[in-house]
């Protein structure tokens, strides 16, 4: 069996779910094996979206997450036997992963690009070296492996219901969840978008990101923070981009008042093409745009913003 | 009490790194203590500082990592273990050879890096923590002790949370938990006499490396001047449209 967790948001599937569906079924054809999905998110779960996709469904009510629960309901839905566990690539699956593949004792091939077996073996493409390196690499199952988002086309519903199996709660309780701080979402998701506007500590204040978040309004894309303004406190930690940050790989990105430190550029240099504006000519960004302006970011984002406008009407 | 800090040699993230033969050669790179696990460090130290106790680190990898392990009793732990191996092992390899040594000191509590710079694996702190049967806590940005267990703040892909967990348990480190200290002159004479108990490990990676390549991209750098915004905005927009057409 080839299990698939599935992320939803209380409501429908993530598209990354449906991702990671479509690389547990080129496995499971590889190796012969049957698509198991299932689901532990909080909330309603989308058990009849789900059930459209998989041959067994298994369905876990565990409450607030924790990697502890997390792993437990895995390894409960595993225990008929499994080949390969996939995940969508996120904080918490790249944590409760790491517990799952070592109850285990399996291969964990960690936000991988692409994926396919030859003969028994699983092998999987992903980056190293704070995203500059690709590597290629291979695990004989059974193997636990996440899968990036926005590299895998989008599963289709198989046109039959699969059957569903309630599972056993867990009896974990290690961690508790005393208080959730949510951060407002709004416009398109960062990871997923094919534009992303960050602002740098060169905005030079929160107010300043209306402008940006205008730009990205106006391109269908999400703002990116770095991290020098998340803990200015200007933006929420979940638009931060680089190391301990997202990770996008979007067609622009467009820096503003970024310096473009290694750290920052872990998270976005794979973008197709990338933009940078910063007064100083100097600032590492530039060596790793593909377009830019030096000048003041407090003249050029509304210049921006105008022209855009102009080319759209 | 006792704080143990996990931590790996890295090369530094803006060392030049080259490939030989199908894989990265960091022979020619300035190898650090990762800095997220100096973080996991720093906490060690801040916790014994407030607590008492002692403050372990342990370093896993190859010959050179004694190197990033004196930098931390340089920055003030008390003692090393270091894990000896060459080459490659993925988290659950890495978890596997630390977790009987941890299970020996057992600790209060085990810091470990969110993200290495290296391997970009998240997942040594899962793996560790499933080795011992303990919590895990992942990204963490703030922790206090609370008798048998502690508080902490730690991110999620959407927001945050505050959560009170069972000790020991691991945490793993992020930006913001804390400013690391720098070692000091004393602190790095004091750490040539500090003991590091080494431990050889004969276990093999599961997963194995095939290839690696740096596909750096050649980027167009078309800069312009922003003397005039107005012009050199329209300019750009023209360029995303046209040439780029990702506008
Ligand atoms: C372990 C670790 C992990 C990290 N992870 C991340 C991460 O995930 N993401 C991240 O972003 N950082 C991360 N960092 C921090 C990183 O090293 C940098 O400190 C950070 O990216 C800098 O942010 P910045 O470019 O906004 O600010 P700065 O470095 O302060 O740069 C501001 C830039 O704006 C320009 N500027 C100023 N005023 C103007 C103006 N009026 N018009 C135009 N340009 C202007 C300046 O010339 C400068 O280049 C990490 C660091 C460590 C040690």
């Amino acid at each position: 069996m080839i299990l698939v967790v599935l992320d939803h948001d209380g409501n429908k599937l993530r598209k990354a779910s449906l991702e990671a569906l479509t690389r547990a079924r080129k496995l499971a054809e590889a190796l012969g094996e049957g698509v198991a999905g299932v689901l532990l998110a909080e909330g309603q779960a989308p058990v009849e979206e789900a059930r459209g996709y998989v041959e067994t469904l298994y369905v876990a009510e565990l409450g607030p997450y924790t990697a502890e629960k997390w792993a437990a309901g895995i390894l409960e839905a595993a225990k008929a036997g499994v080949k390969a566990i996939v995940a969508p690539s996120s904080r918490q699956s790249r944590t409760y992963m790491g517990r799952v593949a070592y109850a285990l004792k399996a291969g964990l091939l960690e936000d991988t690009l692409e994926s396919w077996a030859e003969g028994s073996e699983v092998y999987a493409t992903r980056y190293a070296y704070l995203n500059r390196v690709t590597q290629k690499v291979k695990s004989a199952p059974p193997v636990v492996l996440t899968v990036k988002p926005n590299t895998t086309p989008l599963a289709e519903p198989l046109g039959q219901v699969g059957q569903v199996v309630a599972l056993p709660i867990p009896p974990v309780s290690s961690v508790e969840v005393l208080e959730r701080v949510q951060e407002e979402k709004k416009g398109v998701s960062l990871t997923e978008a094919d534009v992303v506007v960050t602002g740098g500590r060169g905005m030079g204040g929160s107010e300043a990101f209306k402008q940006v978040e205008e730009l990205a309004a106006l391109l269908g894309g999400a703002v990116g923070a770095t991290r020098a303004v998340v803990d200015a406190g200007w933006r929420p930690y979940s638009e931060q981009v680089g190391q301990t940050g997202k990770t996008v790989q979007p067609s622009l990105y467009i820096a503003l008042g970024v310096s473009g430190a290694v750290q920052h550029l872990a998270g976005m240099n794979k973008s197709k093409y990338i933009v940078a504006v910063n007064k100083d000519p100097e600032a590492p960004i530039f060596k790793h745009a593909d377009y830019g302006i030096v000048g003041d970011v407090h003249q050029v984002l509304p210049a921006l913003i105008q022209a855009v406008k102009k080319l759209k009407d | 009490m006792k704080f143990v800090a996990v931590i790996r040699q890295v090369p530094d993230g803006e060392s030049r790194l080259r490939i030989q033969g199908d894989r990265v050669d960091l022979s020619g790179a300035t190898l650090i203590l990762d800095q997220m696990d100096e973080y996991g460090v720093e906490e060690a130290l801040r916790l014994k500082e407030k607590h008492g106790g002692e403050a372990i680190v342990v370093g896993f990898g190859p010959e050179r990592t004694e190197e990033a392990i004196r930098t931390a009793l340089a920055m003030g732990m008390d003692r090393g273990i270091h894990v000896v191996y060459e080459g490659y092992a993925d988290p659950v390899t890495v978890a596997e050879a630390l977790a009987p040594i941890l299970k020996e000191e057992s600790p209060t509590l085990i810091l470990t890096g969110g993200q290495q710079a290296d391997w970009d694996s998240q997942a040594l702190g899962g793996a560790l923590a499933e080795a011992l049967d303990v919590p895990v806590v992942a990204w963490t940005t703030a922790l206090e002790l609370e008798g048998e267990t502690a508080r902490a703040k730690h991110d999620l892909d959407e927001g945050a949370e505050w959560v009170r967990v069972r000790l020991p348990a691991v945490f793993t480190t992020q930006q913001g938990l804390n400013e690391p200290r720098y070692p000091t002159l004393p602190g790095i004479m004091k750490a040539k006499k500090k003991e590091i108990k080494k431990v050889a490990f004969q276990g093999a990676s599961r997963v194995e490396i095939l290839q690696e390549s740096i596909q750096e991209k050649t980027r167009l750098q078309k800069i312009l001047d922003g003397k005039d915004p107005v012009a050199a905005a329209e300019e750009l927009v023209r360029l995303l449209h046209e040439e780029a057409k990702v506008i």
